[in-house]
């Protein structure tokens, strides 16, 4: 019999459709492999009981003929997503216990299109991170290796390495400043943060509130493009929601870019980028001549400040969501002496380094005195960063770069200067500032073996060109490697 | 990170640098102001990471800002209205289900007034 977990979402959800396999033989072959591959540490909590319930439930719907957008799919759902009724922790402690008695907008849209949930996958703290490294529930291993284990980049590691790792069809991963874009570029796989407003975020643990987008990864653009279709639609729930129908982003994925301007933004040339990731831009570049499109330079002067930016306003606006968190309602509690010491033990106890770090220095940017200085300046030079790409969209359709400055690298790898690990968003982080959708596509190895991305950026809401790009990226680059699995005991 | 990547961003920001933004004082109202405990020994190197990127973060003052406007929304949309009536309720229970003390559907938390 073929092996069930190699297929893409879209072959078997025609598959499915033909009646070559039902949901039931297709979620156990996926939880199989989810059992062969704990080594890679992608689940917090599974749920394969749930799962093989959930898609009996939908061969009864197929025969009916009642047949949703993902309809018996199993699928991966970051642990940041809350799920009525199945653990949710945001890869922290201090929600280690905590299990929702309600379910996220983005997980029930996917539950009515026919969702089968293999499980909540790790992330970094509250999606705090940029290789999983920060994760309470101890680091995802990148299935791609060389001789030492890798990161599978970050935060949406879990969902990069299960999809990579051919243990479920696609998950849900969110981004705030790359955490969709880079880990799918470190594991070959495919992800999208959809323009801001998109997916509701009702019901997903907040990080930086006008940052946070939610998307999928998945081995495809075809496959990502379903599964952004599923996820995405106005929810009343979520004020920032857009009011505006999900257009059919599958059809997106063959249409031709024959004619497209497509941007080189020449800030993103950045002294000391690997060799490889230049050639392999300079090579993407050319696939996307060769498919009719027109290359045109342009120059997003602010770049360069983009990532301090973020750096203000995510940790500000993570230091006022986190606020939530003083173990009163739900949640770990510390008992203290008395009730200022019990919330500052609680949360002491409950948050991770990297968390604190970023909670201090958003409540001391805005902080008496420091608000105008830092925060409200920060917000000014976002502004500019919108303007870059307002005044790039009068000369081009999307833009090209690549995902991240660097490959997967070593785990455990010492960190002396929390910068250098921001510098991992360097490329990604200016979309979420302005409210942009960008894709990352596999599109090569380096010379040691390890899967690269390059980004395909948007004007706001047009995830058609997107995939239109991304898609023809695909075709050309013909990006059909898979780590060997050595994980399987 | 590639490694001449890391040395211009290391070099950028120790030369942005020179003086050190946050000290201990300043870590310790941080700490309490975020509700964390900072143990006595953790202090100064919590005020290097801090200084480390609020210094790095100091290169925003390149930035020409005059007559911009904060950006405030990623999208530009007007904030969506709504009747100001109850939607949902009657789930006692459930708001309660994951309260790390609770007694006869209330919370149990310390003593907030003395």
């Amino acid at each position: 019999m073929t092996d069930l977990t190699k297929y893409t979402l879209n072959d078997a959800l025609d598959a499915m459709n033909k009646g070559e396999f039902t949901s039931e033989e297709l979620t156990t072959a996926h939880i199989k492999a989810c059992e062969n591959a704990t080594k890679l540490n992608v689940f917090i909590t599974s749920s394969f009981e749930h799962a093989l319930e959930a898609a009996k439930n939908s061969d009864k719907r197929r025969a009916k003929g009642n047949i949703g957008l993902i309809e018996g799919a199993p699928l991966g759902v970051k642990d940041l997503f809350c799920t009525a009724g199945v653990k949710t922790t945001a890869g922290s402690k201090i929600l280690d216990q905590f299990e929702p008695t309600y379910e996220s907008s983005v997980t029930s849209n996917m539950n009515s299109q026919g969702m089968v949930m293999l499980g909540k996958l790790n992330l970094d703290e509250f999606a705090m991170g940029s290789s999983n490294e920060t994760s309470a529930y101890g680091p995802v291993i990148n299935p791609w290796k060389k001789d030492e284990k890798l990161v599978p980049g970050g935060s949406s590691g879990g969902s990069a390495a299960a999809v990579a790792a051919d243990l479920c069809l696609g998950a849900t991963a969110t981004d705030t400043g790359g955490s969709i874009r880079q880990p799918a570029s470190f594991t070959g796989t495919v992800g999208i943060k959809p323009t801001y407003g998109r997916c509701s975020r009702w019901g997903t643990v907040a990080f930086a509130s006008s940052l946070d987008q939610a998307g999928p990864i998945a081995k495809t653009v075809k496959d990502a493009a379903i599964l952004l279709q599923s996820m995405a639609g106005y929810d009343e729930k979520d004020s920032t929601s857009l009011n505006i129908p999900v257009p059919n982003w599958k059809t997106s994925c063959d249409k031709s870019i024959k004619g497209q301007k497509i941007g080189i933004p020449k800030e993103y040339m950045i002294d000391g980028m690997p060799r490889d990731i230049q050639l392999l831009w300079d090579q993407g570049i050319e696939w996307l001549k060769d498919s009719g499109a027109e290359i045109i330079p342009i120059s997003l002067p602010h770049t360069k400040y983009a990532l301090p930016a973020y750096y203000v306003v995510a940790p500000a606006e993570a230091s006022s969501n986190l606020a939530r968190y003083d173990g009163m309602r739900y949640g770990l509690r510390a008992e203290g002496s008395d009730l200022n010491d019990t919330y500052s033990r609680t949360r002491t106890m409950g948050f991770g380094d990297e968390v604190k770090r970023r909670i201090m220095i958003g409540t001391y940017v805005l902080s008496a005195g420091y608000y105008d200085a830092y925060y409200l300046r920060a917000q000014k030079v976002r502004a500019r960063i919108v303007e870059d790409f307002e005044n790039a969209w009068h000369k081009c359709d999307t833009i090209l770069t690549p995902t991240a400055p660097s490959a997967p690298f070593t785990l455990g790898r010492k960190v002396v200067d929390p910068v250098e690990m921001y510098l991992n968003d360097i490329f990604t982080v200016t979309t979420n500032l302005a409210g942009l959708p960008g894709i990352s596509i596999p599109a090569g190895l380096n010379q040691d073996g390890l899967p690269l991305g390059l980004q395909v950026i948007g004007k706001a809401l047009d995830e058609d060109n997107v995939f239109a790009t991304a898609s023809a990226l695909e075709r050309a680059a013909n990006f059909n490697l898979k780590p060997k699995k050595w994980w399987i005991e | 990170m590639p490694l001449l990547t890391r040395a211009y961003v290391i070099m950028e920001f120790f030369v942005s640098n020179q003086k050190n933004v946050v000290n201990v004082e300043d870590v310790k109202k941080i700490a309490r102001l975020s509700r964390l405990r900072v143990e006595d020994t953790e202090l100064q190197s919590l005020a290097d990471d801090l200084s480390g990127i609020l210094g790095w973060i100091e290169q925003l003052n390149e930035v020409d800002v005059d007559k911009v406007e904060p950006m405030t929304s990623a999208v530009a949309m007007k904030s969506p209205m709504r009747k100001d009536i109850v939607s949902d309720g009657d789930k006692r229970d459930q708001i309660l289900k994951n309260a790390p003390k609770k007694d006869d559907g209330f919370f149990v938390v310390p003593r907030s007034v003395e």
